[in-house]
C-alpha cells in the first residue's frame, strides 16, 4: 500500500483503517446466512430484498450462501427507495431513479431487507414504506454488513456483519467486487463533518 | 444527473442526455402503474395547477393521473369556469394562481410561447402541455419512450410523420427530439399543410405517401383537424384519405415490424383506416399508457432542488 498523497481532493478523506478485508467480509456473510437460516428454521416463505445499490449484490451473495448450505433457492428482489426519501426536495442533485424489481409477491413472505451500511436509519424507513406499498409481508427483518451507529430513528438491524463505532466526521466506504472490483470495508476520516450518507 | 432547467418548456431546450435521463427515469415509473397500490409518496405536499386554456382530455387526464400517483395535490383550471371569460389577462391569471403558492403549473394555451412567457413571470416550475402550434414536449417524450420500448433505440430509425404538419405542435417537438437522437425523418402531407422551412428542423419533405412509408420503421399519423376543414386546405376528406390515409396496403410497404403511432384523437377513415388503427402494428394505446410514466418522470425530475432555484 502506498501512503495517501498529501494533496487530495477536498471531498475525499484518508483511509483511517480497514474494517473488513475480502476474507473477513466473506466470513461475515457466511455467518449471517447461517443466522438467517437458524432464526427462520429453513427457507420456507423467505425472500431477500437488496436496497439499491450495494444492498443488491450483498443480497445475491447471501442467497448464494443460503443455497449452498440449504440446497434451496431464495428469491431475491431489488428495491429503489428514492421515491420514498424524506429529503427529496432538499437535495439538489436528484439520485438517478432505477427500477424496483420484486419478481415475487411479498404478501405473506418473510422479507429480509439487505443493505451495506446502517447509519441514520432513514434509508430503512423509506425501504419499509416502499415494501409495504407492494403488499403485506408476514414480517420484515433487516440485515446489514456494517452498523456504524448514529441512528435518528428507532430502527435496529436483526443481522449485523460488523458493528463499527464511528464519529460523525468519519465515513464508511464499502467496496464490492460487483461494483468496485474489490471487496473491502474501510473507515475514512474526513476533515469536514459528515453530510448525508446512508 | 439532473435537468438544467426547472421548467419543461420545449424539447428545443433539452440536450440529448437530458432526454435520455427523462426516458430512463420513466422506465422506473412504468412499474408503479402496474402495482395494486398505484401510488408513491414522492410529491406529497406539493401542489400542481393544471391550467388548460384549450380543451384536452387525454393530456389533462394523463397529467392528473401522473400527479395523483406521485401523491401531489392537483387542481384543474379551465377558462370556461374562470375569470378569463371576464377579461383577465394571462399574466394576471398567472399572478393570482402564483399567489396561492403552487409548485408546478401545467399549461396548455393557444398562443405559441405562452409557457415561456409564464416561466419568466412565475416562481413555480412551468410544464408546457402544448402552446399553439409550437411545442408539446411531453407528447414527444412519450412518443420517444414508446419507440424506444418497441424498437430499443431511436437513432438510425426511419420515421415518417404524415398529415397536418402546418398546425401540429406534436411535429415540432418530435422533430427536435428525433433530430437530436439521430433518426432519419420524412414529413409527409399536402403542400397546403406543409410549413415553409420545415426541412431546417432536420426532416426530408415528401408529398407522396407511398414513397415516404417505403421501408419505414415508424409511421406516425397526425389528426386532420376537422374544425379547420372549412378553410380549404384540401378538396375533400375522401381525396385526402386516398392520397394520405394510412391503409393496410400502405402499411405493407413499410418494414415488416413497423409500428403505427398517433397522438390522438384519431379520425377513423380520415387519416387512418380502422383496420390499421386496431391492427397488430398499432401502438396507439401503448402511447397513452406510457404518457403517465413519462409525465411522472418529468414531475419527479423537476421537483425540488434548491440550488437550481438560486441559480434561476
Amino acid at each position: 500500500m502506498k501512503p495517501p498523497p498529501k494533496q487530495r481532493p477536498p471531498d475525499e478523506g484518508s483511509v483511517a483503517g480497514q474494517v473488513l478485508d475480502e476474507a473477513g467480509m466473506d466470513r461475515a456473510l457466511t455467518r449471517m446466512a447461517h443466522e438467517v437460516l437458524e432464526k427462520h428454521k429453513g427457507v420456507e416463505k423467505l425472500a431477500l430484498v437488496g436496497i439499491r445499490s450495494r444492498g443488491v449484490p450483498l443480497a445475491r451473495r447471501l442467497a448464494g450462501k443460503i443455497q449452498s448450505i440449504e440446497g434451496r433457492e431464495v428469491p431475491v428482489g431489488i428495491l429503489d427507495i428514492n421515491l420514498y426519501r424524506d429529503d427529496l426536495t432538499a437535495i439538489a442533485d436528484h439520485p438517478v431513479l432505477r427500477k424496483t424489481e420484486i419478481p415475487f409477491s411479498v404478501d405473506g413472505r418473510k422479507v429480509i431487507l439487505v443493505d451495506d451500511v446502517l447509519f441514520t436509519g432513514r434509508t430503512i424507513r423509506a425501504a419499509l414504506d416502499a415494501l409495504i406499498d407492494l403488499g403485506r409481508p408476514r414480517l420484515i427483518q433487516l440485515c446489514v454488513l456494517v452498523d456504524r451507529g448514529h441512528r435518528e430513528l428507532p430502527i435496529r438491524a436483526d443481522f449485523v456483519g460488523k458493528n463499527v463505532p464511528t464519529s460523525l466526521d468519519q465515513q464508511i466506504k464499502v467496496c464490492l467486487k460487483e461494483s468496485d472490483g474489490r471487496d473491502a470495508v474501510e473507515l475514512i476520516a474526513r476533515d469536514k463533518p459528515a453530510k448525508g450518507g446512508s | 444527473m439532473q435537468l438544467k432547467s426547472r421548467h419543461l418548456l420545449g424539447i428545443e431546450e433539452l440536450a440529448p442526455e437530458e432526454i435520455t435521463l427523462i426516458l430512463d427515469t420513466a422506465e422506473s415509473f412504468a412499474e408503479i402503474s402496474q402495482r395494486e397500490i398505484k401510488k408513491v409518496p414522492t410529491l406529497r405536499g406539493q401542489t400542481v395547477i393544471n391550467l388548460f386554456f384549450e380543451p384536452s382530455t387525454r393530456t389533462r387526464t394523463s397529467f392528473e393521473l401522473a400527479e395523483k400517483r406521485l401523491s401531489a395535490d392537483s387542481l384543474n383550471f379551465s377558462p370556461g369556469t374562470s375569470s378569463v371569460v371576464k377579461g383577465e389577462t394571462l399574466l394576471d391569471t398567472a399572478r393570482n394562481l402564483e399567489a396561492m403558492n403552487p409548485d408546478f403549473i401545467v399549461m396548455r394555451h393557444a398562443m405559441p410561447g405562452a409557457a415561456h412567457f409564464l416561466s419568466r413571470a412565475c416562481k413555480s416550475s412551468i410544464i408546457n402541455a402544448g402552446d399553439g402550434s409550437h411545442e408539446h414536449p411531453t407528447q414527444a417524450l412519450l412518443d420517444a419512450y414508446t419507440i424506444r420500448q418497441k424498437k430499443g433505440r431511436i437513432g438510425g430509425l426511419k420515421i415518417a410523420i404524415v398529415g397536418d404538419i402546418l398546425h401540429s405542435r406534436v411535429v415540432r417537438s418530435n422533430l427536435f427530439l428525433w433530430q437530436r437522437m439521430g433518426a432519419d425523418v420524412t414529413v409527409v402531407g399536402p403542400s397546403t399543410l406543409m410549413p415553409l422551412g420545415i426541412e431546417r428542423l432536420g426532416a426530408k419533405v415528401s408529398h407522396r405517401m407511398d414513397e415516404a412509408v417505403e421501408g419505414a420503421d415508424v409511421i406516425m399519423m397526425l389528426r386532420i383537424q376537422m374544425e379547420r376543414q372549412g378553410r380549404g386546405y384540401f378538396p375533400s376528406v375522401r381525396e385526402y384519405f386516398s392520397l394520405f390515409g394510412l391503409t393496410e396496403q400502405r402499411v405493407r410497404r413499410a418494414q415488416p415490424d413497423v409500428i403505427i403511432m398517433h397522438p390522438g384523437p384519431i379520425n377513423r377513415g380520415v387519416e387512418i383506416s380502422s383496420r390499421v388503427a386496431d391492427g397488430p402494428y398499432s401502438v396507439i394505446l401503448d402511447q397513452v399508457t406510457n404518457g403517465i410514466a413519462v409525465r411522472m418522470a418529468v414531475l419527479y425530475l423537476l421537483a425540488g432542488g434548491s440550488p437550481r432555484e438560486a441559480a434561476a
